[in-house]
């Protein structure tokens, strides 16, 4: 079912912080209460003296206090309250960050705040820099000098207009008491550092590309089906996978990232000859988990192969490589597959109900992608719920359990550890494992093919 | 006689109202089956210990804003991608930068690691995804064998290989997903349904892998099945833009990460959502979320520069990271789970284990 409905105009594409934004503000606008908020004081500063100026310390100190957090996480979200420019640093304007001591800081005046509906304009970036000029007498920074030239190359046609706009603001900046001059200075100048901040400096109000609503679209759709929470299942989960998680138990012998040694990579590499006791035990978790490990896989094909029974394995790794093949290379394929695993007196013929048979052959004449699916499905099913089993209660099985490696865990000293930082091991390039695969996987597939008895015979009969 | 004239907005006004009452419709019948909540099943669960995790190794050498960065199967190497076109190719265990090649457009906002480690794919504002093939030779010139895969009418927002290296499904600012051949570029299924911009996808970890999962600026996150391009489930809680999804290890639920500052996690087979991950001190964004290998830990990364832990079972948040100096934009777990990765618009990546 389709139904369409007005979507108001949310604006996000043009502001998309203004969500988390409006919210800072509301506290911003707590810590200015003057009964319970950050205390402020007067500072002199050159020889003015600022009203309202509060330390890096009050403020983080309030935050820590008023949202019940860290002293770490206030100064991180205080130094959001720098970087999108609702309060100031005095000294160091340039650096928008809180700092955890004595330093000075102001609230920026709501004129200047970042969800004000006026788009800071090129011209009034012009402006402001015409009116530094006048005062400073040429002494911007070089990249406002380098913005300024740039502006008046190109609003070249709205000079005057500026100039008379800057001169206007300055003549009516000298007629204020000094302290405002310079309050109204200091916050104009840091609205300026947010906007338009300097080079290589970091800074909040950089945005992604826009981001595209089409308002006119708004499809209820979606059939369910009804059944309860599987809750349990999650939790099930990581109670089986919690001595494997690295963030939750330590890797034995040490985790590379942490010890700079990468012998845990080396012992869990593809073809080792002895794994792991860890990876044996998670082949034991689930079907999936034994054939998505290509060791573990090799060691089920073991145990198939002393059962007689690898052809229900080796068809559904022929469907997995139908399935994620290349598009072109699905008819001859599906060829293959048919001519060993389906057709009648096929040489790894799978054994599968009729009904399944009946719909793989006849989807088969029109092959695709998941032309598969349901035999596939059968097959994992049948290996899950039987072989799967006995392979885990099988000699082979028990065998590698036993012959498992149980590595030590390490115990650097650091000065050990700083050895191993400096002897970093490249390893193998993953292109070169992969070409040894390849040859490998060549190798097992001419060994295993059906004899071919005439071209055995021909053979014979030419060596005489 | 007089047609009959209805006034738009009357009509609009009426289908506006049929469509909340279908909606709250469709909750009621969705509380019905409203079972024990996770944190009351994790009740009997231990809690997690002190946590110390740390910036491993800090990658240098992109010249702007990190935006995306993926794995490859070795657990050690890794592809980013940034605002300047560059993408760099790492061996992360030793910093080196291995490749690097330079796009044909700004802003690379999806790159992906193919699993035999033989290529990277990435793309962005030029509305491709493009395949380059890895070389030994380090002085070979990768751009000459790049090779167009998908084509889009809008940025490509995410990409991401199936299990091989021959299928990518992609998703873009277009408002659709697709699942491309990479060998010719043939448009194997598209998937329609998001109203608006898709923002990240997820394939499903299942013996099956079947589906996949992604989320969008409609505020939607929809499951797909692979095999006949439908919307099989669809989730709607979220206030805004879904950032990031991505499955639950056990492929039963998946989680999502969104501009309204929160994270949740969606049952699959309950069809609703079971958690919220969020706190009153977390104001930003989440850029990116992943789980660790047990699906125990969620790791988000968020606009604010910090990345929060999460206890999935318990709700809480178990640690707060710091490091970046801008917003991290990307976040991915190693495929062995000994460490993740964030990707920063502080042109920096960092490993943290």
């Amino acid at each position: 079912m389709t139904i369409r409905t007005a979507r108001p105009n949310r604006g996000q594409h043009f502001w998309p912080r203004l969500y988390c934004l409006q919210k800072l503000e509301s506290i911003l606008l707590e810590m200015q209460d003057p009964k319970s908020g950050v205390k402020g004081s007067e500072q002199k500063l050159n020889v003015t003296t600022i009203p309202h100026v509060i330390t890096g310390n009050d403020i983080i100190t309030w935050i820590t206090n008023k949202m019940m957090i860290t002293t770490e996480e206030a100064q991180a979200f205080s130094t959001m309250l720098v970087a999108y420019g609702y309060i100031y640093p005095l000294q160091n304007h340039k650096k928008l960050v809180m700092c955890n001591n004595n330093s000075l800081y102001r609230f920026q005046t709501p004129y200047f705040w970042p969800t004000q509906k006026w788009v800071p304009e090129d011209s009034d970036y012009a402006i402001y820099l015409a009116k530094r000029n006048i005062r400073k007498k040429g002494m911007l920074e070089p990249y406002e000098q380098a913005h300024y030239n740039h502006l008046h190359e190109w609003l070249n046609h709205k000079w005057d207009f500026i100039v008379m706009q800057a001169t206007e603001q300055y003549k009516a900046g000298k007629e204020r008491k000094k302290p405002d001059r310079v309050v109204f200075d200091c916050q104009e100048r840091a609205y300026w550092i947010v906007t338009r901040p300097p080079p290589r400096t970091q800074s909040a109000m950089d945005c992604g590309p826009e981001r595209l609503i089409d308002p006119n679209t708004d499809q209820v759709t979606g059939e369910y089906t009804h059944t309860h929470a599987q809750t349990g299942v999650l939790v099930k989960y990581i109670t089986t996978y919690k001595n494997h998680d690295p963030f939750l138990a330590s890797c034995l012998p040490s985790n590379p990232w942490q010890t700079d040694n990468d012998a845990y990579w080396t012992l869990n590499m593809r073809r080792v000859e002895v794994p792991t006791k860890m990876r044996v035990e998670r082949w034991s978790f689930s079907l999936f988990e034994l054939l998505s490990d290509l060791r573990g896989r090799d060691d089920f094909k073991i145990f198939l192969k002393k059962e007689f029974s690898g052809e229900n394995l080796a068809f559904w790794e022929a469907a997995e490589e139908l399935k994620w093949g290349t598009a072109s290379s699905m008819s001859s394929k599906a060829e293959t597959i048919f001519k060993t695993f389906l057709a009648p007196g096929a040489p790894r013929w799978i054994n599968i109900d009729g009904r399944t048979m009946g719909l793989t052959v006849k989807g088969l004449e029109h092959p695709h992608r998941y032309v598969l699916e349901a035999a596939q499905t059968h097959v994992f099913l049948l290996m899950k719920k039987d072989t799967f089993f006995r392979y885990l209660k099988s000699p082979t099985y028990k065998d590698i359990q036993k012959k498992a490696l149980n590595p030590e865990q390490h115990n650097f000293s650091p000065a050990q550890l700083e050895q191993n930082a400096l002897n970093r091991s490249p390893g193998i390039h993953p292109i070169i494992l992969w070409q040894q695969e390849e040859e490998e996987k060549a190798k097992a597939a001419a060994a295993s093919a059906p004899v071919d008895v005439k071209a055995m015979m021909s053979k014979i009969d030419r060596k005489k | 006689m007089a047609t009959q004239e209805v006034p738009l907005n009357e009509t609009l006004a009426h289908l506006k109202t049929e469509s909340e009452t279908l909606k709250s419709k469709l909750e009621e019948e969705r509380a019905k089956l409203h079972d024990v909540e996770l944190h009351q099943v994790a009740e009997k669960v231990e809690g997690l210990g002190q946590f110390v995790m740390k910036t491993r190794r800090t990658l240098k050498g992109h010249g702007n804003k990190v935006l995306c960065m993926d794995w490859c199967k070795d657990k050690r190497r890794i592809v980013s991608s940034s605002q300047d076109g560059k993408v760099i190719v790492w061996d992360a265990f030793t910093t080196n930068k291995e490749h690097a090649v330079t796009m044909p457009c700004t802003w690379v906002m999806a790159c992906a690691y193919a699993p035999s480690g033989c290529a990277v794919a990435c793309g962005g504002l030029d509305n491709k995804c493009s395949v380059y093939p890895l070389s030994l030779d380090k002085n070979e010139n990768l751009a000459a064998k790049k090779k167009s895969v998908a084509m889009h009418t809008n940025y490509l927002s995410a990409c991401s290989f199936t299990n091989s290296d021959m299928q990518i499904l992609t998703s873009s600012g277009d408002g659709t997903c697709a699942l491309w051949d990479v060998e010719s570029g043939q448009l194997l299924q598209s998937f329609h349904g998001h109203a608006a911009d898709v923002l990240c996808l997820d394939l499903a970890p299942s013996e099956t892998g079947n589906t996949f999962v992604s989320g969008g600026c409609d505020k939607k996150a929809n499951v797909w099945d692979m095999r006949s391009g439908q919307c099989i489930q669809s989730f709607e809680t979220h206030e805004s833009d879904i950032n990031s999804v991505r499955y639950y290890p056990s492929g039963d639920a998946f989680a999502s990460g969104s501009d309204d500052a929160t994270c949740r996690l969606y049952d699959l087979r309950a069809d609703r959502e079971v958690a919220i991950y969020s706190k009153d001190s977390i104001i930003f964004g989440v850029s990116s979320v992943d789980f660790s290998l047990s699906g125990r830990l969620l790791f988000g990364g968020y606009n604010d520069y910090t990345i929060n832990v999460w206890d999935v079972l318990k709700g809480t948040r178990v640690s707060i990271l710091f490091g970046h100096e801008n917003r991290v934009s990307t976040l991915r777990v190693s495929p062995d789970g000994t460490a993740f990765c964030t990707g920063s618009w502080d042109h920096t990546l960092r490993i943290w284990a």
